[in-house]
């Protein structure tokens, strides 16, 4: 243990020396964000997730935001794990019928101000999964959406990019 | 003796491949079943058709697969759950489903159907949904006991779920797993589908599993058109898979020890998993690998630098890893938490057929890349881990083991790398023909089975997911176990909602 411990204190952070491509954007992110996140929200912006029936890919690359390399805690974003702690709901999935009532529960009990971002190709519209008897065909069929990130799923990166125009959004309409 | 020579069966399907599928009369089902019940063949599958049921069975030798297909009477078939229960939950899910009754069942409540669709019976008559009746949890009696409701909604990332947990003091006594919250009807959506469209469709069924789902449907859908994949195709996809069961491995294995609040493990081995996939998409130009299989081989060779960043994965997993899992190892904390917590007892793992870590960590030495086994892993080397214990330790060193034998078959399968095409031209028959095929994901075997409707759409299609025996033993495994050692548990599984809510 000491070795690795030691490792990471002499190595420096990753965050700092990510491999190419995705330094440049990732730097050009780490900024903006930080910039906006202060601006409106002080450090802090607390994010819960709700898997509305996705396949689970999207929840894999959101879990990733938490990894070394995008570090998403270092933008004063953060996830909780209560709606009552949150300023935003991350929803993913087509919205099955068998989860949409646990999702308006949990929309209702997030206090305002909240913003919902729908997350994935098939929270826009149901994507691959439209038509079916079992789902609603989108997030924003059951609740009101501020924002949509697409991809399937989209990558870390592209979430970050997302967030950063939430919180751009969220100053304009303040 | 193959297992089909022990059922008295009438016809054999003429275009079912690879493996036989035989229609049984009442006789045939019954000795299925006293198979099944004497532990003389395993269950890889129960799914339902229009009018039938078929149920898929794994003998004692390397390659003994067939299918049994039972027509309903009335709708009405003899339940196999009744004397084999693992049979229970897919009995439920095809009544849900078909409105195929199982005669006999000991569960006869509704498994996917929570009551929220405007049909019923949404693969057969579609009739519209009569009003639910409530949902009865299992009962527990006793002096002192309380439950905890978890879910659908939990606290984490992750999929939703209902987990009723009845406790004396901090005692686990019953859990009762509630699922189908994530029932997207992809089985229905299947149907009519053109078969480039309908591997898109399999490649989303648990995305975790993604390179997996898509390779196992491509496997069925070529065995059904009687074509096969070139070459260099059928490597990459091997080259595909492992990178998917290495990442997912890595994940899991510092998510455990952060269950365990031991979070430089997780710190650590998230960053392999984040290398791994930024090697995959270096290879193939997406991170999951969503969609990079389809029928008739791969989307896209791999890229001119993907081989590079492969072998820079796999030196940077070489150095790192080993000392990880010795930190794994020596942490006395994290042990105490691990060993022998969550014990699944090899005879439960054996009834059930319980696949992937689950099954390997409890004895149950079944890995679909042996057994049946498929191109190219018949020419490479790798061993199969197998221990007793059973435990959260258990399933921990048999990931650690595995991501061990998957660098070795990646670097077997970049030093092997045939040249040549990547696909196959796909002729669709114009015969009705159906597949069949198993592939090993990283938490179990996954069973696609697919039928042509002659005009080259996809008639039928079930997809079987490991979690289907897997989730019923973490039931028994919490059992005695204290409730902050759930998601301990829980994560040393990994089952998939999605997969098995399909």
């Amino acid at each position: 243990m000491r070795r690795t411990l030691f490792e990471s204190l002499t190595h420096g952070p990753l965050t700092e020396a990510p491999p190419a491509p995705d330094k440049v954007a990732l730097d050009e992110l780490a900024r903006s964000v930080e910039h906006a996140a202060r601006a409106k929200l002080g450090r802090s912006l607390s994010i819960r997730e709700v898997d509305a029936g996705s396949c689970n890919g999207c929840e894999l690359e959101i879990h990733a935001l938490n990894n070394a390399f995008y570090d998403i805690e270092r933008f004063g974003l953060r996830f909780v794990a209560s709606p009552r702690h949150a300023d935003v709901l991350l929803v993913t999935g087509p919205v099955t019928k068998n989860m949409r009532e646990a999702l308006l529960r949990t929309y209702n009990a997030t206090p305002d101000p909240k913003w919902v971002v729908a997350i994935g190709a098939c929270a826009v519209d149901g994507g691959i999964f439209a038509g079916s008897y079992a789902v609603e065909g989108g997030v924003k069929n059951v609740i009101p959406v501020d924002l949509h990130i697409r991809g399937c799923p989209p990558s870390p990166t592209e979430l970050l990019k997302g967030l950063l125009a939430l919180l751009e959004n969220a100053n304009r309409a303040a | 003796m193959a297992v089909l020579d022990n059922i008295p069966h009438e016809n054999e399907i003429n275009r079912h491949s690879p493996w036989p599928r035989a229609v049984v009369a009442d006789a045939g089902w019954k000795n299925a079943i006293d198979l099944l019940e004497h532990g003389r063949c395993t269950l890889l599958g129960l799914w339902g058709d229009v009018s039938d049921v078929h149920m898929a069975l794994l003998g004692d030798e390397v390659d003994d697969i067939a299918v049994v297909t039972y027509a309903c009477k009335d709708n009405k078939y003899p339940s196999v759950g009744v004397s084999h229960p693992p049979a229970i939950r897919l009995e439920r899910a095809i009544r849900d489903l078909f409105g195929a009754e199982a005669v006999g069942t000991p569960d006869a409540r509704t498994w996917l159907d929570l009551g929220f669709w405007d049909v019923s019976e949404p693969l057969n008559q579609q009739k519209p949904a009569s009003k639910p009746s409530p949902y009865i949890f299992l009962p527990v009696e006793g002096e002192g006991l309380h439950q905890i409701p978890v879910g659908p909604v939990h606290a984490g990332i992750i999929e939703p779920g209902h987990f009723r947990f009845t406790a004396n003091g901090e005692r686990v006594v019953r859990l009762e797993q509630r699922l189908g919250y994530v029932h997207k009807g992809v089985e229905k959506l299947m149907s009519g589908l053109p078969l480039e469209r309908a591997a898109k469709l399999a490649g989303r069924t648990s995305g975790d599993s993604t390179v997996a789902y898509s390779y196992a449907f491509a496997r069925a859908s070529e065995a059904a058109l009687n074509l096969e994949a070139p070459p260099r195709a059928v490597y990459l996809r091997a080259l595909m898979a492992e990178l998917e069961r290495i990442a997912n491995h890595f994940g899991d294995i510092g998510a455990i020890c952060n269950d365990a609040s031991f979070a430089l493990m997780h710190a650590q081995t998230g960053i392999l998993r984040e290398r791994t996939l930024r090697a995959a998409d270096a290879c193939f130009g997406h991170r999951l690998m969503i969609d990079a299989i389809i029928p008739g081989g791969v989307a896209r060779d791999i890229a001119p630098n993907g081989i590079s960043a492969v072998r820079a994965l796999l030196a940077e997993a070489r150095k790192v890893f080993p000392r990880l899992v010795e930190l794994y190892d020596n942490t006395a904390s994290l042990q105490d938490r691990t060993v022998t917590t969550g014990i699944v007892r090899g005879e439960h793992a054996r009834r059930f057929g319980a696949g992937g870590y689950v099954g390997r960590a409890s004895g149950r030495n079944f890995d679909a890349r042996r057994r049946p086994g498929y191109a190219p892993y018949g020419d490479l080397e790798f061993e199969v881990p197998v221990l007793d214990a059973g435990d959260v330790n258990a399933r921990v060193w048999i990931r650690i083991r595995e991501v061990e034998q998957s660098l070795s078959l990646i670097e077997q399968i970049l030093d092997r790398l045939p040249d040549g095409k990547t696909t196959v031209p796909l002729k669709l028959s114009g015969e009705i023909c159906e597949g069949m095929a198993l592939a090993e994901a990283f938490r179990g075997d996954v069973l696609v089975w697919l039928r042509f409707d002659g005009e080259g759409r996809i008639a039928r299609c079930h997809l079987r997911d490991a979690s289907w025996f897997q989730w019923p033993l973490l039931e028994v495994a919490i059992e005695d176990n204290i409730v902050a050692d759930f998601p301990l548990c829980n994560k040393s599984f990994n089952c998939s909602y999605s997969g098995h809510d399909l």
